[in-house]
């Protein structure tokens, strides 16, 4: 049965197909762009997916975003205490939602909210051939259907992220001010003091925005190269929140070395 | 969906996500301070910078007038040479005097301006003639062991 001749053969068969997919992807992302003038002369389009994506991801963006907060409030002081240095709170809080957990979080929630239905609306599309049915009717399912949804996850991301650093934010203010009786002035006034605008907040809502591109991209085009059977496009929706999530964390691994080298 | 209630909640949407960015922007960062007035840049030359970084505070009187923007090694006389950008609501004297301290024992290390009485102020793109380098401690420690040892051999 052990056949190297066989294996290097599905090793090749495995890689030339990533290859492949990937260099599709990137197609994919220029015919989308190229037809994304439509998304925008004809808004109610967009609009209707950023509240399909955005809007209706409030809800968990702004709970979670709130318990990661006070999460981080219990466990900063918990440690900061030991050093004396409670005041430190906010900072702590601050900045590790505006630089690191803010934009990564909500990007994965936002795969697996927002993501997910995207790629089953459009693999169901394809599967019951509407997609084909509005190539026939000369109406191009790109610049219909796929770009709008790409958009609308583009725009819906850094608001989300922003969103969500920002309950954050409050989180830890609720549980190390109010709760367990951190100075409030200190609290404010640490984090002011070492949150840059440019630095942090800035370079956090520039991951957002790459996230929030990378997820859409990811969403829309599973869906649109989803197997147009029941079975694909149950595939499909997995490999979309898999590979955002995989994405996500690798990309935010390579802006931050970009970003926070240390001067 | 009704065509004003989904126009309704984006427009909520994209209300409260500015809101978070400007509440990120004002509340939890600075740009508010020292970003929006007109700055100008300082220079100085420091024999040593100790730990001195890029974006480290500036200040006077306990107050952060500016940042560091750059660090450099000048190759003529092995000095550092410090670039500082200062508010542009801070003006000092030409002898203002430049020292290298530290926040505390382990802190980050800042540069602090001790204004003179001089008439005439620093312009934009002036040096600083006074400095004062930062205090290596491993020297100081090293100093005072040798002046401990030397008071014990002239006791002999």
């Amino acid at each position: 049965m052990f056949d190297p001749v066989s294996i290097l053969r599905q090793l090749g068969h495995a890689t030339v197909d990533r290859i492949w997919r990937l260099g599709f992807a990137a197609r994919f992302l220029w015919a989308v762009l190229i037809h994304s003038g439509s998304s925008f002369r004809r808004l109610p389009l967009t609009l209707r997916e950023i509240y399909f994506s955005g809007v209706l991801s409030l809800l968990i963006i702004m709970v979670s975003g709130l318990f990661v907060g006070l999460v981080l409030g219990l466990q900063g002081y918990e440690i900061l205490q030991r050093f004396g240095s409670t005041e430190a709170l906010g900072t702590l809080v601050a900045l590790s939602l505006t630089r690191e957990l803010g934009p990564v979080l909500a990007a994965i929630f936002f795969a697996s909210r927002a993501g997910s239905s995207v790629t089953a609306e459009i693999g169901l599309m394809k599967a019951t051939e509407q997609l084909k049915a509005m190539d026939m009717m000369a109406v191009n399912p790109i610049a219909r259907v796929v770009a709008p949804r790409f958009w609308g996850g583009v725009i819906s991301m850094p608001l989300l992220a922003a969103i969500f650093s920002a309950m954050g934010v409050l989180g830890g203010w609720l549980i190390g001010v109010v709760v367990i009786g951190v100075d409030d002035g200190s609290y404010w006034s640490q984090m002011q003091a070492s949150v840059d605008f440019r630095y942090d907040v800035w370079n956090g809502v520039v991951k957002s925005f790459v996230f929030g591109i990378a997820v859409s991209l990811i969403a829309v085009f599973e869906g649109y190269d989803s197997v147009p059977t029941a079975e694909g496009v149950s595939r499909a929706i997995t490999r979309t929140v898999v590979t955002s999530v995989l994405t996500v964390l690798a990309l935010d691994f390579v802006l931050t070395s970009f970003m926070f080298r240390g001067a | 969906m009704n065509r004003t209630v989904l126009d309704l909640w984006v427009g909520f949407f994209v209300a409260i996500g500015l809101a978070a960015v400007l509440f990120l922007s004002l509340k939890v960062g600075n740009l508010s301070s020292s970003h929006l007035s007109e700055s100008y840049v300082l220079k100085a030359k420091f024999d040593n910078i100790g730990g001195l970084k890029v974006r480290g505070p500036v200040k006077s009187a306990g107050v952060v007038v500016g940042r560091i923007v750059d660090i450099q090694f000048d190759s003529a006389t092995y000095e550092a040479v410090v670039s500082m950008t200062i508010d542009g609501r801070y003006h000092f004297p030409k002898d203002t005097f430049a020292s290298i301290n530290t926040a505390g024992l382990l802190g980050e290390q800042y540069v602090g301006f001790d204004a003179g009485g001089d008439e005439k102020m620093l312009l934009a793109g002036d040096t600083i003639a006074k400095t004062q380098s930062a205090i290596v401690l491993e020297k100081l420690i090293s100093q005072f062991l040798f002046s401990k040892a030397a008071d014990g051999q002239d006791k002999k």
